[in-house]
């Protein structure tokens, strides 16, 4: 059992957290975006039903929720989830979506009414107001949380395992099982060198924003 | 024939009337000043002529034409309330610049976007108005890097560049240090013209003597006197226009 092919196993089951990492990002960021939208609406039953949907999945454990997606469609419906991969990827897009709702609706509403205003006495429409005058500095707001909100994301995709989905601790547990330890201690190099990559990446983008305050 | 006319504005908010019936009119190339103690509903009258409030009763007429009524107020169109706004321009208290355009951008920004003009023509308008405000070396800045004055010209600029007929004030260096309070009311003073019309919200009551053709004093919504600067400073008829100019004298 060579370093090298410890490091090829680990290496395949670190593609599946990848994987549910960048599938979860694709998906969540806009419906975020929709779920903001929801909880910020004008009509009241929208809104609170939202904000409670938002609240629940907020205020349970990502585990339950992976459990949640994975055996209630066959213990309820009748329907079986037969597909891990896929439950995974529901529950983390769910609860992912509702962390960055609450981001958005907090970087939406840090921008101050006198933006919206100065925009519309210069006779400019509502989607010009917002494409034009308030999204770079809703960005500008929400990076930073953004940052550490996808940081811990990486770390979550971990939780996959729960339900049997292959993904890096799995593989590691595996020689653990046999007596060797070692590889699961090396498992955190994975997901350090990856962060690592993620926080240079925010960092740089968060110095090129930095070329205007407020 | 008038500019502007306005005729028994009235808004409430919840069940607080603060405006009870306001009318003046103005003609073209008039300064008028508006003075009041604060909570008298200056800014209120402001913003509805500027639609970022309705009023519910009343009507405004531009150049002869009514472009509010206040019964009618809930019909009217999105696009013709932004073709309407366009009769103004506002200058706020706290300008309200673009944090992440520079200055010249700050000022093309809503001409390209409406397309007021071509690129080329809008930008050589903005700065010549960036020149008028006397800017010119800051077009590259940020307003984070500019003084208050300096950021309250912008905002000037940036009203001017859609060439309103009548260009509103609303207390523009309230928010300002007092030694840069006169830069800015420099420039206001420059841009009297018999061309532009001019509605100036503010405290200054040596500036509002200095500038203005007209002066209406406001207090609870109502406008409690008008007249030239030297009926309302020299010989206010009103007991609380006295009251007020009186009490201002005293801060200073
Ligand atoms: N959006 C609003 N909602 C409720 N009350 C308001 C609102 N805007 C202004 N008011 C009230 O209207 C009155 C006049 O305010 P304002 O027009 O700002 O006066 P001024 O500019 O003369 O100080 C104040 O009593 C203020 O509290
Ligand atoms: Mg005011």
């Amino acid at each position: 059992m060579t370093f090298e092919i410890v490091t090829q196993e680990l290496l395949h089951g670190f593609w599946q957290n990848c994987e549910v990492f960048a599938l979860t990002l694709l998906m969540a960021i806009p419906l975020g975006l929709v779920v903001t939208f929801g909880s910020m609406s004008k009509f009241k039953p929208l809104s609170a039903l939202t904000k409670v949907f938002v609240w629940v999945i907020r205020g349970t454990p990502l585990m339950l929720q992976l459990f949640v997606v994975l055996y209630v469609p066959g213990l309820v419906f009748g329907v079986p989830m037969r597909n891990r991969m896929m439950a995974a990827l529901i529950a983390f897009v769910i609860n992912y979506s509702c962390y960055f709702s609450e981001i958005y609706r907090g970087g939406i509403e840090g921008v101050s009414k006198g933006q919206y205003e100065a925009g519309q006495v210069l006779g400019m429409t509502k989607s010009q107001i917002f494409f034009k005058v308030v999204l770079m500095q809703v960005i500008k707001r929400i990076v930073p949380p953004m940052s550490n909100e996808i940081i811990t994301l990486v770390k979550d995709t971990s939780l996959a395992r729960i339900i049997a989905v292959g993904e890096i601790l799995m593989a590691a547990e595996r020689y653990a099982g046999k007596g060797v330890i070692w590889p699961l201690f090396y498992t955190g190099v994975y997901f350090l060198l990856f962060n690592g990559i993620l926080t240079l990446l925010f960092g740089f983008i968060e110095k090129k924003l930095d070329y205007y305050r407020g | 024939m008038a500019i502007l006319e306005v005729n028994n504005i009235k808004k409430s908010f919840a069940k607080c009337e603060v405006l009870k019936g306001i009318t003046f009119s103005l003609e073209k190339g008039e300064v008028l000043s508006i003075i009041g103690s604060s909570g008298s509903g200056k800014t209120t009258l402001l913003r509805c002529l500027n639609f970022l409030e309705f009023a519910e009763e009343g009507t405004i007429s531009v150049n002869g034409n009514q472009i509010f009524d206040g019964k009618h107020f809930e019909k009217i169109k999105e696009t013709e309330i932004r073709e309407n706004r366009l009769h103004f321009g506002l200058v706020f208290q706290s300008f309200n610049l673009f944090p992440q355009y520079n200055v010249l951008e700050n000022v093309v920004l809503a001409p390209n976007l409406l397309k007021r003009d071509t690129a080329e023509n809008n930008q050589k308008r903005a700065l010549d108005l960036l020149k008028r405000v006397g800017l010119s070396d800051k077009i590259d800045y940020y307003p984070c890097q500019l003084s208050g004055g300096q950021q309250q010209r912008v905002a000037i600029a940036r009203a001017l560049a859609l060439d309103p007929d009548i260009l509103c004030f609303d207390e523009p260096t309230s928010a300002l240090d007092p030694e840069l309070t006169g830069e800015v009311l420099k420039v206001i003073k420059g841009l009297k013209s018999k061309d532009s019309t001019m509605i100036i919200v503010t405290h200054e009551m040596e500036f509002a003597k200095s500038v203005s053709d007209k002066v209406i004093f406001m207090a609870d919504g109502v406008i409690e006197e008008m007249g030239t600067p030297e009926e309302i400073f020299q010989n206010p008829k009103s007991q609380k226009t006295r009251n007020f100019l009186n009490k201002s004298l005293e801060q200073f």
